[in-house]
């Protein structure tokens, strides 16, 4: 498993790190990534969101400092999708494996999608759960 | 391909290929890819050769897809184990506690069948999350607050079904208290509703919980029993108002009567929210390890050193704004006696949350799941970072100031003299009703490491009971030696839950060895 995980960070390094772009992130973003967008905002976002208090956002800025690796996974983009595949089915440090009736190997393809499509087609970052509620009340009333 | 104890290859091929008939091929998991999704990610035997690992999985997206894959197993004597969500990390996360069981992972039975806005009570399957009920629950602008865990990510059924907590108020944190019907699958293929579900026609199966003769909902907890199916559970109206608060005391010896009070305050209903009990000055290092409780000389020069209170107890309260000003008022009035006594109001807000309220609370205590917890093991806290995992050891103590400084006091020193390592320790933890459960995370690795931390920690269970503390849950590595712990009358508990047992699920197929009950055919090895 090691091993793995250890080649699967390579693959992603030898792919080049990019620095977080200007780019604005605004609006729904592209329509044929919604679907993985969806899948990002349940699953990925509670610990990945562009919140530094979260777990996975948190550990990954320990992991990145000091180089120009954004923590949020939604602003990468140098992770292959193969490298995204393989942390979700395989888990790392606290953040266990994803089993397939949680994500979906349709879900996942979605997902590698969305994380592997260009900043600008992504559109705004997606809120989490608690965010959205409130807004969506608060825009109710 | 890894055999399931006492299944002949021929059986297990051809229970697996009746499954998947039953179910449809894609929902058949034997591959070592799909089945490493089934290990135990924060498992203390991970990568031994005693890790308990599924042998297959198979996930049903119905009652009678459950109840077919029952028979199946049970005609051929397979072991199988059910999941709701799998999310039980700390305590054996979505892996069998018998090494090749095959996991029946319910996470597809997803529907949230009834919220009952005039009951205030809801009707779910096993695959509903918790962040699933909340958006549900906002959406549909329910008046309602579910009580949830820490992690969202869980099941109200497979939470419930293991006594998980969460933080709301009294008669909900405790989640198997709030459980009102269930409905199973047992070891037969049969479908049992409890309480008043058994009743055909009747209105009533979330609203009493009992119906007639013996109250079968506890066969389910923790349990060998069944595949549970449908959960019933009475929701909290949401409060129009919350407020938190503190009462600290100045002196090592006020903590019995801090404590005392409390109890009868709650006991009395006068606060309905999670009550804390700490020490402000023994958690000044850091604030979810609560230090060794020293002496009372040097406690007390440590509080007139730093002017941190020795001991706090912070009651909440939800309810109309007037009702719990009232409360608080008549609170402090109970505690006005003690010398020092220091009174502060922690927080308080007005229903529905905003924005900014909702960056700043701890979500749980309003019903709001999330994994902002998870931090805990990303550098949140401490030095011990990065770990792997972890596990908790929780063990219930007797509700009193010489509970909270026995049970520190024997944590700290043994945990010390055994090189264990804690990154959270609270002695009084309130979840469950009436009752103090001490908490503590032990980090665990992927390594050389867990072999210790095995023997630790039997051996802190071993110490604990020779206190008359006993855990509420554990992770199975320690089930036996928990339930072995319960032993009044040469172990008479566990021996009345293997007749159970025995008489229910003849041919051992459900959920073998959870809580240390073991079918006849496997109970040889239980020790092996
Ligand atoms: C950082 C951290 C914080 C945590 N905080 C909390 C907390 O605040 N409160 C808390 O309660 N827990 C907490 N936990 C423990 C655990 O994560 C949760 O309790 C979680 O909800 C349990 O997982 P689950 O809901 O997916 O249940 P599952 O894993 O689905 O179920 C748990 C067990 O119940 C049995 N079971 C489940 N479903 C069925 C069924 N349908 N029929 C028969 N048997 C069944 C199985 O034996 C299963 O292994 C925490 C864990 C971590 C790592």
């Amino acid at each position: 498993m090691r091993l793995l995980l250890a080649s699967a960070a390579l693959v992603a390094l030898g792919c080049g790190a990019v620095a977080a772009q200007q780019v604005a992130r605004t609006g729904p973003g592209a329509e044929e990534l919604q679907a993985g967008k969806r899948v990002y905002a349940h699953w990925c976002a509670p610990c990945h969101a562009d919140v530094p208090s979260l777990a996975g956002t948190m550990s990954l800025a320990v992991k990145y400092e000091g180089s120009d690796i954004p923590a949020a996974l939604e602003d990468r983009t140098d992770l292959p999708a193969p490298v995204i595949s393989v942390f979700v089915r395989n888990g790392v440090a606290w953040m266990p494996p994803f089993r397939k009736t949680e994500i979906s190997d349709a879900d996942l393809a979605q997902l590698n999608a969305y994380l592997t499509a260009p900043l600008e087609d992504r559109g705004a970052h997606v809120p989490l759960l608690a965010e959205e509620m409130v807004r969506m009340q608060e825009g109710g009333e | 391909m890894a055999l399931p104890p006492g299944v002949t290859e021929t059986d297990f091929v051809d229970g697996l290929a009746a499954m998947r008939s039953a179910v449809g091929s894609e929902w058949v998991f034997d591959q070592p890819a799909d089945l490493n999704t089934y290990r135990d990610f924060y498992s203390v035997l991970w990568g031994e050769p005693e890790e308990k690992m599924a042998s297959a999985a198979v996930a049903p997206a119905n009652v009678e897809e459950v109840q077919q894959v029952v028979r199946i197993a049970n005609e051929r004597r397979i072991p199988i184990y059910p999941i709701s969500t799998g999310r039980n990390l700390g305590y054996g996360g979505s892996a069998p506690v018998l090494n090749g069981s095959v996991v029946v992972d319910l996470k597809r039975m997803n529907r949230i069948i009834e919220v009952n806005e005039a009951n205030c009570s809801c009707l779910v399957e096993p695959g509903v999350s918790f962040f699933d009920m909340y958006r549900h629950l906002e959406e549909s602008g329910s008046k309602l607050m579910m009580s949830v865990p820490d992690p969202g990510w869980g099941s109200l059924v497979g939470n419930a079904l293991d006594s998980g907590g969460g933080y709301t108020a009294a008669g909900y944190r405790g989640h198997f208290e709030a459980v009102c019907g269930i409905e199973a699958v047992m070891a037969d293929g049969e479908l049992l509703r409890t309480g008043m579900g058994a009743l055909p026609g009747s209105e009533t199966w979330q609203q009493y919980r009992m119906g007639i003769g013996p109250c079968l909902d506890g066969l389910f907890r923790q349990s060998t029993l069944g595949v549970v199916t449908k959960m019933g559970f009475w929701m909290f109206p949401k409060p129009e108002a919350y407020l938190s608060a503190s009462v600290e005391v100045m002196r090592f010896e006020d903590l019995e009567e801090l404590v005392e009070i409390a109890n009868e305050l709650e006991y009395a209903n006068l606060f309905n929210g999670m009550p804390g009990f700490s020490s402000p000055v023994l958690t000044r290092a850091n604030p979810i390890v609560m230090a060794m409780v020293p002496e009372p000389e040097e406690m007390n020069r440590l509080v007139g050193e730093t002017g941190l209170a020795a001991w706090s107890f912070s009651p909440n309260f939800y309810g109309p704004e007037k009702v719990i000003r009232a409360q608080w008022e008549y609170v402090q009035s109970r505690f006005a006696h003690i010398p020092g006594v220091r009174f502060n109001e922690t927080g308080s807000l007005r229903l529905p949350i905003s924005a900014d309220e909702m960056e700043r609370i701890h979500k749980p205590r309003f019903g709001i799941p999330s994994l902002e917890i998870f931090n805990v093991g990303s550098r949140g806290y401490g030095d011990f970072n990065p770990s792997d995992g972890h596990i908790w050891f929780s063990a219930v103590i007797p509700r009193s100031g010489k509970g909270i400084v026995e049970a520190n006091r024997v944590m700290r020193r043994e945990c010390e003299r055994l090189g264990l390592n804690l990154f959270m320790f609270a002695p009084a933890v309130t979840c469950w009703t009436r009752s103090f459960v001490l908490f503590a995370a032990v980090p665990v690795y992927k390594d050389e490491r867990n072999a210790h931390l095995r023997e630790a920690v039997s051996e802190i269970i071993g110490i604990c009971a020779e206190h008359g503390w006993g855990e509420y849950r554990c992770p199975p590595a320690f089930m036996d030696s928990v339930m072995d712990a319960y032993s009044f009358g040469d172990h008479k508990l566990r021996r009345v839950n293997e007749q159970i047992k025995d008489a229910l699920d003849p041919n051992g197929i459900l959920s073998v060895g959870r809580y240390g009950v073991w079918p006849e055919r496997f109970r040889a090895g239980r020790d092996a």
